[in-house]
């Protein structure tokens, strides 16, 4: 296999440097370089003619159930999703089974990550023992181990002294602690956004306020720790306002957005189809209104996908009983792309630094930028493509995604891990 | 007006020409009733299965007879004797009921969206026999039967439903019947049980009872069911009682000819005051009678309805 | 069939009627929906007039929706039975528009029968149009038309359309 590669003629987007030019970029032994030391024939020309080049794509709130969860997705799969979707770099969530909460499972992450994975794979670890939300995990020693961020993804800290203690401990050893913001008696078998379409339905309604509570108090918390708090999916105009307020006054207060959370609003869920079905829920179109708003103005700095995978037959029941989440991973880009920029919300190159070099900065991954000497992890979009979503060409192990038969603006065409390339749109998986 | 559905599933996505084509079936099937032979051959051969995953006497009953008195053969699955326990799921559950030649499926269920679940997945028609707090079709199309039998129109008159609406699936199937008939209806119940969301449903949304009580042309009265509601929704019985029961007191205020209607099962004492159940003015019962013949149009009309709908 | 025909036909119905009834009996005619219905009310009238002595039933409207062979198939749209008079004690005298294969008339005594034990059942068309597939016959027919299956034969009467007439179309030449 060639080591060097010429990707030829494609606009050069990497926000790292600023830069948006029209000219090649060289890849040589798993780096950028500025001039190949090769001779020519031993080059493989990449036509980027009319293309985005840009750094590998880079999730920071992927799910990928391995260890334990198996039937949904692997470490192998989950990253083959990602290489499909342009991304490069995903940060796996640590409500695996078990969840990550020792150094084993962290070492035993990486290093089946590196056996069977197609993209870099950064695991992150739990705050509490056991994701119970009562005792610390031992975080020092999990950050030791590998862990870039610790985080209770899918559960949240109710015990406010607990969360306190823990982004005092973060502190000390720089870790970003994300948080998935959900008061649970606010939210007691809640199962879609509290409005007008969880009472025409008659489901549980989950209301936003629920969420918006727990990004104050992490807000107030942040404050008084000096800790920097992620806020993990924020769906609400609330949330929104609330970050932006905190960050204002200086606090280390962060946000993210997932795709669908723009895409989709609660009246989705009118035929009971459980691919809807997310926590937290989709919202209403003021809500989505204002997180554009926040994106647009740097409220909310980070974009995600919250891809989540569960089997047909544990999504295939009653919408109460159906587990939360979607698949997200090869969706990701045409959504924000559509829904930003196409949109005239932001930038192409605002879409892209949020996806590389803001994430790697967040979480202080080596990764994000086409800086000569960097990885050669290397995405080329086509933004321009038209595409439908078919569930079943997803590489993903679960196929719940509630996108099946819409047509997306925008997708990856060819995807590079250090200089290897791992997907084509053309060819598939490539190793 | 025909009918072309597979199912009957709410009364949200029907037009007021399928509602009346339903109250007009009715009446022909209240007229068997009315006979020595209240019997007609229309689903002879056919097997009904009602799987009722929630309990529920009265509304099985009630399509045990619609069914029978269809000269359907009647299969009726109470949750206690399903196969739930053991882990299987409602669509496993269904299908098999499918394998079993069941050409109807009558739902009753504690999950919303559990009978269009069913719909979307069998070729079986599916009736929606109550879905959590979604809607109860049946009984919307026999309360409207009921008031149109009795007033004549629905048009311009003033509906007033109390109660728990926010955990009501009757308070929803009733809200569109009887809006998309021309009725006017004012929502009435504590904040914590009625939401403002309902009015965009257009609906009037009131809080205190006696302020609308003198306008009423109907009065329905849902049952409390404070059990079911989380405790933070209202204090005590004794307190709805004091705040929402339809009393003698209350009832004073009321136009003469006011009808009464409540879904059933009664909690004498609570919603109403005893013996205001058994006055003139209640329809209580005609209420269950009107539900058989609805029923059995239900069942009727689907069972011309294609599968996959609309011609 | 214009209004003229059908008028003259419906006459010579009611004297049958009137000659092979016994005398002095009532007569309880009932219409089989849609357009059996007004004929039966024009023939009760006409009888009446010819013979001002019988007594007089109320005429009645029959639904045979429920007792249909092809439920299931149609798209259903019951109408109204209504018989105000005492079935079991009388003689009835079915009443529909077009005499076809036979089969409303089955379902339309099995409906009947369901209601009461009629003393007598005849039935009387307006227009008998052949292809039976059940073994029934009517009693008294306004006018044989020959056609051919694929022939459509539609009556209109004033009470429910423009006009009286009945139109025989579709048929090939």
């Amino acid at each position: 296999m060639s080591k060097a590669f010429l990707f030829k003629g494609g606009r050069v987007i990497d926000p790292a440097n600023g830069e948006d030019t029209v000219r090649d970029l060289k890849v040589e032994n798993g780096k950028i370089v500025k001039e190949f030391s090769v001779a020519n024939g031993e080059i493989e020309t990449i036509d980027a003619n009319g293309k985005v080049v840009c750094p590998g794509l880079i999730d920071i709130h992927v799910h990928l159930r391995e260890p334990g969860q198996t039937a949904k997705e692997t470490i192998a799969t989950g990253t083959q999703s990602a290489a499909a979707g342009g991304f490069t770099t995903v940060v796996a969530m640590p409500n695996t089974t078990p969840p990550v909460d020792s150094t084993a499972t962290v070492s035993w992450i990486i290093q089946r990550a590196r056996e069977t994975g197609v993209v870099n794979v950064y695991p992150t670890g739990c705050i509490s023992q056991g994701m119970a939300g009562e005792l610390l995990a031992p975080i020092g020693s999990l950050k030791k181990a590998g862990v870039v961020a610790i985080t209770d993804d899918g559960k949240c800290i109710q015990n406010n002294e607990l969360m306190r203690r823990a982004l005092e401990y973060a502190r000390m050893f720089n870790l970003v602690v994300m948080d998935h913001c959900q008061d649970y008696a606010l939210t007691a078998g809640g199962v879609m956004n509290e409005g007008y379409w969880s009472t025409v339905l008659g489901l549980k309604g989950w209301p936003a306020i629920a969420e918006e509570i727990i990004i104050a108090r992490n807000a107030m918390l942040a404050e008084l720790t000096g800790c920097r708090v992620h806020c993990q999916h924020v769906t609400s105009a609330g949330g929104v306002r609330i970050i932006r307020e905190a960050k204002q006054r200086g606090v280390p207060i962060s946000g993210e957005i997932c795709a669908h959370h723009i895409a989709l609003t609660d009246e989705s869920l009118k035929g009971y189809n459980s691919d809807f079905k997310m926590n937290p829920p989709l919202r209403t179109q003021r809500d989505i209104e204002a997180l554009l708003t926040g994106f647009a103005d740097g409220t909310i700095e980070y974009l995600a996908s919250d891809h989540a995978p569960h089997c047909n037959y544990e999504k295939e029941v009653e919408i109460a009983d159906a587990p939360f989440g979607i698949v997200g991973l090869e969706t990701e880009f045409a959504l924000f792309n559509t829904k930003i920029a196409k949109a005239g919300i932001s930038s192409l190159p605002k879409v892209i630094e949020a996806l590389t070099v803001k994430a790697a900065r967040l979480l202080d991954l080596p990764k994000g930028t086409l800086t000569v000497g960097a990885d050669a992890d290397v995405t080329v979009l086509d933004p321009e493509l038209r595409w439908t979503v078919r569930k079943t060409q997803l590489l993903s192990k679960s196929k719940n995604t509630p996108f099946d038969g819409t047509e997306l603006t925008g997708r990856a065409i060819f995807t590079m891990v250090s200089g290897r390339p791992v997907w084509s749109l053309e060819k598939g998986i490539l190793v | 007006m025909k009918w072309t559905r597979k199912d009957f599933i709410d009364i949200q996505s029907l037009s007021r020409e399928e509602i009346e084509l339903v109250l007009d079936t009715a009446a022909s099937f209240k007229k068997v009733l009315e006979r020595p032979i209240k019997k007609v051959p229309s689903l002879r051969g056919k097997t009904v299965v009602n799987l009722f995953i929630e309990p529920s006497t009265r509304t099985r009953v009630s399509f045990e007879l619609a069914a029978q008195n269809l000269s359907a053969d009647v299969i009726s699955m109470a949750a206690e004797s399903s196969s739930f326990k053991k882990g299987e799921t409602l669509k496993d559950t269904a299908l098999n009921l499918q394998a079993l030649n069941a050409e109807f499926i009558v739902i009753r269920h504690s999950a919303a969206g559990a009978a269009q679940f069913l719909a979307e997945r069998l070729n079986a028609h599916v009736i929606n026999a109550g879905d959590g707090a979604h809607e109860h079709p049946t009984q919307a199309m026999l309360d409207t039967f009921t008031i149109r039998e009795k007033l004549g129109t629905l048009e311009g008159k003033h509906i007033l439903i109390v109660g728990d609406i926010l955990y009501s699936r009757v308070a929803r199937s009733d809200i569109w019947s009887l809006t998309k008939l021309g009725a006017k209806v004012t929502l009435v119940g504590p904040t914590t049980l009625l939401p403002e969301h309902f009015r965009d449903m257009g609906v009037g949304v009131v809080h205190d009872l006696d302020s609308v009580l003198p306008q009423a042309d109907v009065i329905n009265l849902l049952r409390i069911q404070h059990e079911r509601q989380s405790k933070a929704a209202f204090p005590s019985l004794g307190e709805y009682i004091g705040v929402y029961g339809l009393t003698r007191e209350r009832f004073k205020k009321c136009k003469p000819d006011v009808m009464i209607m409540h879904p059933g099962p009664i909690n004498r004492g609570v919603e109403i005051e005893s013996d205001l159940a058994d006055c003139g003015n209640s329809v209580i019962l005609q209420q269950v009678t009107n539900g058989l013949a609805v029923r059995m149009a239900v069942l009727y009309l689907v069972s011309g309805g294609a599968v996959g709908g609309v011609e | 069939m214009d209004a003229a025909a059908i008028d003259r036909s419906l006459n010579r119905l009611a004297h049958e009627i009137l000659e092979r009834s016994p005398e002095g009996v009532a007569l309880g005619f009932v219409g089989i929906h849609t357009r059996g219905v007004p004929l039966a009310e024009r023939l009760a009238k006409l009888t009446q007039k010819f013979d001002p002595s019988r007594p007089v039933l109320p005429v009645g409207q029959l639904d045979i929706s429920f007792h249909r062979d092809d439920i299931g198939r149609a798209k259903p749209a019951p109408k109204i039975t209504d018989i105000a008079f005492d079935v079991d004690k009388e003689h009835v005298i079915l009443v529909d528009d077009v005499f076809f294969t036979g089969r409303s008339v089955r379902a339309a005594l099995n409906a009947l029968v369901d209601i009461g034990r009629a003393k007598t059942v005849r039935l009387a068309v307006l227009v008998d149009r052949g292809h039976r597939q059940l073994p029934i016959r009517a009693d008294y027919v306004g006018k044989n038309i020959p056609t051919s299956i694929e022939e459509k034969v539609e009556v209109r009467l004033s009470e429910i359309d423009a006009n009286d007439e009945v139109i025989v179309s579709g048929g090939t030449v």
